[in-house]
């Protein structure tokens, strides 16, 4: 009886406070991602891997974009690392990544071996890996650029974790790298520390800018930090065809990569219209730099920074859509 | 007779140890760089080989294996579909509406209404401050993910836990067999397992459900064991003694006595899923856990800071309202019936009546369904972090580069070399020889076959740089742990300001402070070591200032009475007799270290730590990181049992001098 | 029949360690036999017979194996050799089940430490015995009820062990195990974790209930007084083996070795030995008109009697004139 006197006062209380608020289902505000029904059936899920990296982000996010805006597709990110983003290829979980790193063997064995995923041409960025200096080094020490002069600074760069010789500060743990190999085969007298991310890796770079210390290691372009401090790639001996085919005897410079798209077999034979324009998908280096540095360093969400793109450079959405 | 021959052999071994010191640094000095076992970043032995193509292997057949298809497909199933559920109810837009079933205001009341049914009226309120500050905070869908993906781990982790708990109570035998199963489980690094679990698992809801029980089970079993097995045996015998049968005893007795100790396991539980779930993130578990990674990614602090500081709310609300549960059941217990039955009826009515009311509406109004975004707490916390962060490292950092180096150059560089720069027989030696004068023939074997172990999985020079950082980092945290516990062990109002310092040094992810110290101190060993003792030293300063308030007062009185002074009532009455309490923080903070090595691995410690995070990531690495991690087991399990075993002599020697 | 034991137990051993039943039969001491085997022999070849209605004491001092030996009596513990005989069935034959049953309608026992459910109130660790044996809820709740009246805890029915005295707490185990209406209490020092006072009042308690439900106990003690106070016989134990069993005069009259008599050794005598004790045969030219009592009166009760008699007392039994005893006797008796 008072249990029922009770919520039945407390009730109704609460209902008076509650009236004549929004119902559920009627504000049109209240209702994201129910839009834009029309050609959803043509469309359906796209699966997209997001590779944690804000460069990838960026080609993910106007992908997204585009996809849920002209063809009504509802977009599901998935955040995972590369190898694990492959994995989902053969059972449907992502249908597609958006900037893949060459990673031969990962193509050797789920493209060739398993058959679960289509190579999808290139991006049209330009991934540059090498070794990079703070710009005020480059300033100071000119001629550190050419990797001959590298012994001669040798002492700049020693470091606690690095004895009596230079360090060179390796490893994102997402990269290969040939580093040990190159500083061996190059008679230098440095010593490979690994950072063991790509946060430390910048931290110690915007560190080196600061106080001035002086920093030498690895890292890649397209990178959204290079949009805040334009690190300067030191010289090695210039890469050749198959230099590189002997990890252990490495003595050259690392390749351009054709950064290049990786869908799901699943996905390339469903006749999406996604898949058209994930094919058609291709920018430059300063355009994805673009878009990430609004991601990172004016801190918009993925999907704002896509539509002001997007908004900006309609003509080069355009071409990526089908024809028809 | 005993007496007599212990008490004299004890200086003898110290003697002996100073003598197997001495001839380490000496052999260290001839033979340096010798058979050191190095092996590189990139290099793998056929072990590691051995390992990629097992996985690939399982990666091929998984669709054609009836293992698969009639037993992980199932499990994965039904977690998935579970932690749906779970978020369909309060977190995710389901059954085609925008929102999730219950709104912020109907996930509130039932919060509250939970809390205040089985806690009290304080945690109920604590309850419904720290759920509102999520919304708040602007991060009410991630926490309500985090909380999903939580409780549902939690249930099933409870579920399984609970049984084997009290299986393992009941049989020696099983005790035996689980607690290595356990202790494995515990010390294997996360990013070891997360890998081979999408494999198994696929990626999403049920590998991260699974990776949370991995972790998440050991302290339920192991407690409800320890109820189970702590039951009074005078209450166990007397009901023996009228007929009972081993299901009655088990229902009647042990159970019921066990309750309250079995929900300080639920408690322990709660808080290991929750750190899971946020590492979890890295396989796409959806939540806090995701917001802090991102940020990460562009060393957004304050966006790190904002999520990492609602997990510590999260966790501080869950612990708060399981043990207010955990008393209330003891006062149940003590006070008889506090109230009448009827009075409780109405109680639990009235508040599943309001909860029931204001879920309704959060089900049907806008406004309660979803957090008002006007309310913005979040950018000021997220400012406020960054501008701290920047603040610390403007005016720390020429302090902190003499800090690294005294540590570095005074204290890990001659340990490291020691035993990554002699050859691997000296220090194997060495090892076993400490390890049996310390701890005894068991130790010894322990430690021989550990070592062996490391040599096996082709990552010795590895774990000993690993485990130079690790000893390093360890003293660190005895000695703060020491020097903070018993300030607050003497202090009432240290504690009070401390504590809560401590929780949330405890509980907040470590990738959230991984940015300020990089900053500080740069990718160094010493960095990895500062994340470790931040994580590690909590719990010893908890466990030392327990001790020191365990010392009775009685004794305390006696020796101030004989004019003792301060700093002679520390160091000659309490320290001296909260030694267990303090051999246990070391013993604690050591396995704490050790859980930290990869997280070190990301900021500079390379070695073991760098592997496992490198295997995680690279392809050709995968079966090096595996070997990685099992690695860290065996020192994890080493260091374990050769401490304990110390312990358990120190201990007993005392014993023996002070008759 | 009425003479039939209750309990009769013969050759009783207990051996705790590896391989026990190597140490049956064993004469050597019992720290000899702990260097050699790593036995510890806690019971050693103990027999005794319990009278329907008597008040049976083990006493021995602490580690003589009382408890132990309480224990294998209803298979707490499992003895290693022996014969147990309870109403004629030996008890170690009988298997699980009849052993359950054994333990749910005709064995109780009382512990030291209460062994009470801390989760249950009162009401409900009274009747738990017959909860388990399956009686139904309001059957099981009368007869706790009528359990509780007896042992003095009318109106404490709903409180909790934790909120009661020691000497209350035991009233509720005692409780517990005569509601099962047991043929055999055993008690294992159930009185000595109390204060003197509660114990002596929980001893009177027990004699009292003694004499009104009239069961049969066994009753652990190490303290001579209780036994000698509560105890129609008493065993004597060291070391896990029998020293003497007597009733409590016999015990302090005639103690069977120095360990025994330096036990008693405290006892005022004349509060124990009775005038069978003391009393000597008539010399001839004493005058034979003197007051008549019972040879089993206890000296202390008799006393004044013989003190202001100007005559020797005759000590007589069914009119048969056993013997005399003047006050020099008695003197003597509590000068010693
Ligand atoms: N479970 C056991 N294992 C080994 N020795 C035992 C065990 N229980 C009792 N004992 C030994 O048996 C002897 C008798 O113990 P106990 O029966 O408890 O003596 P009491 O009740 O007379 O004090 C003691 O020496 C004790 O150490
Ligand atoms: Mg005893």
């Amino acid at each position: 009886m008072a249990i029922r006197r009770i919520s039945v006062v407390a009730g109704a209380v609460l209902l008076l406070a509650g009236c004549g608020g929004a119902k559920v289902g009627e504000a049109p505000s209240a209702a994201p991602g129910t839009g834009a029904a029309g050609s959803a059936a043509a469309c359906g899920t796209l699966n997209l891997a997001i590779n944690p990296w804000v460069g990838y982000e960026a080609n993910a996010a106007v992908i997204a974009h585009v996809a849920e805006k002209n063809f009504g597709c509802t977009v599901v990110k998935k955040d995972l690392k590369e190898e694990v983003a492959w994995q989902g290829f053969g059972t449907g979980e992502v249908d597609a990544v958006v900037e893949n790193w060459g990673h031969d063997d990962l193509k050797k064995k789920y493209v060739e071996e398993q058959k679960t995923a289509v190579e999808l041409g290139p991006t049209g960025n330009q991934g540059v890996i090498g070794w990079y200096v703070a710009p005020w080094m480059a300033a100071k020490y000119p001629d550190i650029t050419n990797w001959e002069n590298l012994n001669k600074y040798a002492d700049l760069f020693k470091t606690s974790e690095s004895g009596d010789k230079g360090q060179l500060l390796d490893g994102d743990p997402s990269f290969v790298t040939n580093d040990e190999a190159l500083v061996k085969n190059l008679k230098l007298d440095y010593k490979v520390v690994f950072a063991g991310s790509e946060a430390a890796l910048i931290t110690a770079f915007r560190e080196s800018e600061k106080e001035q210390k002086p920093i030498i290691g690895y890292f890649y372009d397209p990178q959204w930090f290079l949009a805040e401090l334009k690190l300067v790639k030191i010289n090695l001996p210039a890469y050749t065809t198959g230099c590189d085919a002997d990890p252990a005897k490495v003595a050259c410079d690392y390749p351009l990569y054709e950064l290049d798209k990786i869908v799901s077999k699943k996905f390339a034979d469903s006749g999406s219209p996604a898949f058209t324009l994930i094919k058609n998908f291709s920018w430059t280096n300063d355009d994805q730099n673009l878009v990430a540095k609004y991601i990172s360093e004016d801190k918009m969400t993925p999907a704002d920074a896509a539509a002001k793109w997007a908004a900006d450079n309609e003509a080069k959405i355009k071409a990526w859509l089908p024809t028809s | 007779m005993t007496t007599l021959s212990l008490t004299a052999r004890v200086p003898a071994r110290r003697y002996l140890l100073g003598a197997i010191l001495a001839a380490w640094v000496l052999g260290h000095a001839l033979l340096a760089g010798r058979d050191t076992l190095a092996l590189g970043g990139a290099e793998l032995t056929p072990l590691h080989e051995g390992a990629n193509q097992a996985w690939d292997t399982v990666d091929d057949n998984r669709n054609s294996n009836p293992f698969f298809l009639y037993f992980f497909n199932y499990v994965r199933l039904i977690l998935d579909e579970s932690v749906r559920f779970v978020q369909a109810l309060i977190s995710q837009p389901s059954f085609g509406r925008p929102v999730p079933v219950l709104g912020w205001l109907g996930v509130v009341a039932l919060a509250a209404a939970v809390t205040y049914i089985f806690g009290n009226i304080r945690v109920a309120l604590l309850t419904v401050a720290g759920f509102v500050s999520f919304g708040l905070l602007g991060l009410w869908a991630e926490s309500m993910d985090t909380l999903a993906l939580t409780l549902t781990a939690v249930a099933y982790s409870l579920a399984v836990g609970i049984p084997l708990g009290i299986w393992a109570g009941l049989s020696g035998r099983f005790n035996r067999f689980v607690t290595p199963v356990l202790d494995f489980m515990q010390t294997m690094p996360t990013f070891v397992y997360l890998a081979p679990l999408t494999l198994f698992f696929l990626i999403g809801p049920a590998s991260a459900t699974i990776a949370t029980m991995i972790y998440a089970i050991p302290p339920a079993i192991r407690i409800t064991a320890h109820a189970i097995r702590e039951v009074s045996p005078v209450t166990l015998e007397a009901s023996a003694s009228l007929g009972a049968t081993a299901a009655q005893s088990l229902r009647q007795v042990r159970l019921p006595l066990a309750r309250r100790t079995i929900v300080v396991g639920v408690n322990q539980t709660i808080m290991a899923a929750l750190s899971m779930a946020t590492i979890a993130a890295l396989i796409d578990a959806p939540g806090l856990g995701k917001t802090v990674l991102k940020a990460l990614q562009t060393l957004d602090i304050g966006a790190a800071f904002n999520a990492g500081l609602a997990i510590v709310i999260m966790a501080v609300v869950l612990d708060r309202a399981t043990t207010a549960a955990s008393r209330r059941v003891e006062t149940r217990r003590r006070t008889g019936r506090e109230i009448s039955a009827f009075f409780r009826r109405v109680e639990v009515g009235g508040a599943l009546g309001i909860a029931a009311v204001l879920g309704y509406l959060s089900y049907t109004y806008v406004w309660a369904a979803e957090f008002p975004a006007g309310a913005d707490l979040g950018s000021y916390v997220r400012r406020a972090a960054d501008a701290a962060s920047l603040w610390v490292q403007d005016s720390l950092s020429g302090f902190t580069d003499a800090l690294k180096n005294v540590i570095t150059y005074g204290l890990l560089n001659p340990f490291e070399s020691l035993l990554a720069g002699s050859p691997w027989w000296l220090v194997f030696a060495v090892g076993v020889s400490i390890a049996a004068l310390v701890g005894g023939l068991r130790a010894a074997i322990t430690a021989a076959v550990g070592l062996a172990a490391l040599i096996g999985l082709g990552l010795w020079q590895d774990s000993m740089v690993t485990l130079a950082s690790t000893l390093v980092a360890t003293i660190l945290v005895l000695a703060l742990g020491v020097a903070t516990g018993v300030w607050i062990g003497r202090s009432d109002r240290a504690d009070a300001v401390l504590r809560p310092v401590l929780d949330a040094g405890q509980t907040m992810p470590a990738f959230v402070y991984l940015v300020p110290i990089l900053g500080l101190f740069g990718p160094t060993r010493f960095t990895a070591i500062i994340a470790a003792v931040v994580f590690a030293a909590p719990v010893a300063i908890k466990l030392v200032a327990e001790g020191i308030r365990g010392v009775p007062p009685a004794t305390v009185e006696a020796a101030r009475s004989a004019g003792s002074s301060s700093w002679q009532l520390i160091g000659k009455v309490r320290l001296p007799m909260a030694r267990a309490s303090v051999a246990l923080a070391a013993n604690q903070g050591l396995i704490y270290v050790l859980s930290m090595v990869v997280v070190g691995g990301l900021v500079g410690a390379g070695a073991l730590g760098y592997d496992v995070v490198a295997g995680f990531s690279q392809h050709q690495l995968r079966g090096k990181g595996l070997a990685a991690g099992l690695a860290i087991v065996v020192l994890g399990i080493v260091l374990d049992r050769v401490t304990r075993a110390a312990q358990v002599r120190t201990v007993r020697l005392g014993v023996i001098k002070e008759d | 029949m009425k003479d039939q034991p209750v309990l009769d137990v013969r050759g009783l051993w207990k051996v705790f360690g590896p391989k026990p039943e190597r140490a049956v039969g064993s004469t050597l001491s019992r720290q000899e036999l702990k260097e050699r085997t790593g036995c510890v022999a806690a019971v050693r070849d103990v027999s005794f017979a319990v009278r329907p209605g008597e008040v049976f004491v083990v006493m021995g001092l602490s580690g003589s194996g009382k408890s132990t030996l309480v224990r294998c009596l209803t298979r707490l513990i499992e003895p290693t050799a022996g014969e147990i005989l309870f109403d004629g069935a030996d008890i170690r034959k009988a298997d699980e089940r009849h052993l359950r049953e054994l333990r749910r309608h005709r064995l109780a026992m009382v512990f030291q430490h209460f062994g009470l459910l801390p989760h249950r109130c009162v009401l409900d660790n009274v009747a738990y015995g017959l909860e388990i044996r399956g009686s139904g809820r309001a059957e099981r709740y009368k007869r706790a009820r009528e359990v509780l009246e007896l042992v003095g805890l009318t109106g404490f029915e709903n409180s909790y062990p934790d909120q009661l005295s020691g000497g209350m707490q035991q009233r509720v185990g005692l409780a517990r195990a005569l509601a099962v209406d047991p043929d055999l209490l055993l008690f294992d020092e159930p009185f000595s974790a109390l204060d003197p006072l509660i114990r002596r009042e929980m001893q009177n308690e027990v004699i009292r209930l003694h004499r009104e439900v009239g069961k049969t106990m066994v009753f652990i003690t190490h303290d001579l007084s209780e036994a000698l106070k509560l105890g129609d016989r008493i065993l004597i134990m060291r070391d896990g083996a029998l020293v003497q069993m007597g009733t409590p005069d016999e015990v302090v009259g005639a103690p069977a070795d120095d360990y025994v008599r330096d036990f008693v050794s405290d006892v005022p005598r004349s509060h124990v030995l009775t005038l069978r004790w003391v009393m000597r045969d008539a010399l001839p030219e004493e005058p034979l008109d003197g007051p008549e009592l019972d040879p089993d009166l206890v000296i202390r009760d008799a006393v004044r009697v013989v003190l202001s008699a100007d005559r020797p007392v005759r000590v007589v039994r069914d009119g048969e004139l056993l013997g005399v005893v003047t006050s020099a006797e008695i003197l003597e008796m509590i000068a010693r």
